[in-house]
């Protein structure tokens, strides 16, 4: 069904974008702009994620070209809850950012830029075109890239270089891939696409430009042997930022890989053994990376990979209850994530630095608000009945009917890992009581008027209530990842919505 | 024609491959240029090469069955290239910023140890 407006979410953060560059060295007013804007964002998703569950896949077709021909988006449940997700995440960011970036960054373009990235993003969930899903991947990356520098401190900038570098090298991969298969195909409509790459005979070239994808997009997504980059640039920049990095950045490589791989190349028995070998590895090296560390925002860094680990070990069993394990994992953690850097934000400001060796007595001083911090850990975690908890459950149960044990022992370990570092912790920074006489930790949170303290706060409870309710109201969430998981087994509806077959 | 766009394609990526394994951050960045024009060349043979055949109806024919050159690998060139010429850009700008504070082209003097994190 044709239908304009799923464009919406994407024009609406590109129209706040540039409305703010013309408040560019005012920061007063930005805060206002920025926060509306993502309101208005957060609405269209609602009304268009109600739309799209109510009824059809809606398509969009740009110029009125009809498909394979033009490009087209398409909003099916799938994109269309990620579009939804996003657009709460960044609602709360936007709230947070308007005290937890300093002033000079936001005088420096922080909120037009935030908003770029918000429109690559949605863009990236909503396009059905596999070039234009490259194009919204360079609108990511060239603006996070500004983002991650943006008051161009040393370690920023030193993050900067590796961050950009593998970024750059992703994304050439990716056009290579896309390159070789217009070459095969002749098409680059995502529909089209399924349509005709299962016909090619010549299966071996199919499985090299599936590599291609998978490497351009693992390094995106921080999969094992190409996840390095992460850790050593998300503690970088303020914590608003690393939390969209964090929270959002990491999964839209997921999410391609998902999109990519159920609908173009339907992974066959070699690809569900690479697959397994990278999510086993991906679980163990990012678990024990940050055991080693004692920075509270690089243990999370390391958390994320470990916890991309997760996800695409449920590709790789590819049966309908591991695909709905996964999409749950990925609602539930794009909300988590971005609210652990958030908290790390916000643990800075009470402590005044972020190591877990200097840090403590939290819990003394901020009881409420440790509490809710502890919420959000839990959920991390996985306690039942929390939103970690019900993934789990799904990826076990697809683990053990399709015999992969690697997999789940992988999984008990990762899950065992984050419970310790979650309890050290919370032990180090909220319970230990905090060495004496260190000038290096200094409450700021302290010195905040009462407005700029709820600012602060309020997003962090927002994402929390968020979780609570995924967690709580599981049952609502199954019902919208069975249905995304039923239409990625099998993809017709798609294809006949956009192709126009009926 | 197209042997020799296959061996400049091989050129480019394998020039690129290595000099992004080079510790020298310029040398990166060449690379990373290198290996994006690579890409380009590779969407132009892979969008097969079809000399002064422009994809242009004749006004009496409803249909084409003529061999044409495709227009569309062509398209997505030039958007390759005014994004990877952004990006460079950038590259350039950042490689020069972190070369003045710190001195080095060497990628092994970015791990400052540093705690002091915002």
């Amino acid at each position: 069904m044709i239908d304009n407006t799923i464009i919406y979410p994407v024009v609406a953060q590109l129209v706040t974008a540039i409305i703010l560059l013309f408040f560019w060295g005012k920061s007063y007013p930005q805060r206002f702009i920025s926060i509306l804007g993502s309101l208005v964002v957060l609405l269209m998703s609602i009304t268009l994620f109600s739309k799209v569950w109510s009824g059809n896949i809606l398509i969009m077709e740009s110029a009125n070209w009809k498909p394979p021909f033009g490009i087209v988006f398409v909003a099916d449940v799938f994109s269309s809850t990620m579009v939804l997700i996003t657009s709460i995440v960044a609602f709360a960011v936007s709230i947070y950012s308007s005290v937890g970036i300093g002033n000079a960054r936001q005088r420096f373009g922080y909120f037009p830029l935030f908003h770029f990235l918000m429109m690559g993003l949605n863009g990236a969930f909503l396009t059905g075109d596999i070039f234009n899903l490259y194009v919204f991947f360079e609108v990511i990356i060239i603006s996070s890239f500004v983002l991650m520098t943006l008051g161009g401190r040393k370690t920023q900038l030193e993050g900067a270089v590796k961050y950009m570098a593998m970024n750059i090298l992703a994304s050439t991969i990716f056009l290579t891939g896309i390159g070789i298969l217009y070459g095969i195909t002749g098409t680059l409509n995502m529909a089209d696409l399924a349509v005709k790459v299962p016909l090619v005979e010549n299966r071996n070239i199919i499985d090299i430009t599936a590599i291609f994808f998978l490497v351009g997009f693992g390094i995106k997504s921080a999969v094992f042997p190409l996840y390095y980059w992460l850790p050593s640039s998300y503690h970088t920049p303020p914590s608003a930022v690393a939390a969209v990095f964090g929270g959002l950045l990491t999964k839209v490589g997921v999410y391609a890989i998902l999109r990519i791989f159920t609908l173009i190349f339907v992974p066959n028995e070699f690809m569900k053994i690479v697959l397994t070998v990278l999510s086993v590895m991906t679980i163990i090296s990012g678990g024990f990376g940050a055991l080693i560390k004692r920075d509270v925002r690089r243990i999370f860094s390391y958390l994320i990979v470990c916890h991309i680990g997760f996800m695409i070990g449920g590709i790789a069993l590819f049966t309908p209850i591991a695909l709905s394990g996964v999409l749950f994992y990925l609602i539930h953690d794009i909300l988590v994530k971005t609210n652990i850097f958030l908290i790390s934000g916000l643990i800075r400001n009470m402590k005044g630095n972020l190591n877990t060796l200097k840090a403590g007595g939290l819990y003394a001083r901020y009881p409420k608000i440790s509490l809710v911090m502890a919420l959000v850990f839990f959920s991390l975690v996985g306690v039942p009945p929390l939103s970690g908890f019900w993934p789990k459950i799904y990826l076990f149960e697809a683990g053990f009917t399709t015999h992969n044990y690697f997999f789940i022992a992988a999984l008990i370990i990762g899950s065992f890992l984050t419970l310790y570092i979650m309890a050290r912790l919370w032990s180090d920074v909220f319970w230990k009581n905090p060495s004496e006489g260190d000038d290096s930790l200094i409450d700021h949170f302290k010195d905040y008027s009462r407005w700029k303290q709820a600012l602060l706060v309020i997003p962090i409870c927002l994402l929390a209530i968020a979780t609570l309710y995924v967690g709580l109201a599981a049952e609502n969430i199954v019902v919208v990842v069975k249905h995304i998981a039923a239409e990625m087994i099998d993809t017709s509806p798609y294809i006949d919505a956009v192709l126009g077959n009926k | 024609m197209e042997l020799l766009l296959i061996l400049l394609i091989g050129i480019l990526y394998a020039s690129g491959i290595y000099l992004l394994l080079r510790r020298s951050m310029v040398k990166v960045l060449l690379g990373i240029m290198l290996m994006s024009n690579g890409a380009n060349i590779l969407i132009f043979l892979l969008g097969r090469i079809t000399k002064g055949k422009p994809p242009v109806i004749d006004e009496a024919s409803k249909i084409f069955t003529d061999i044409y050159a495709d227009p569309i690998p062509q398209a997505l060139i030039l958007t390759a290239i005014v994004i990877g010429f952004g990006l460079q850009s950038f590259a350039i700008v950042l490689l020069k910023r972190v070369y003045s504070i710190i001195n080095s082209d060497d990628l092994d003097d970015l791990n400052t140890p540093e705690e002091e994190d915002i």
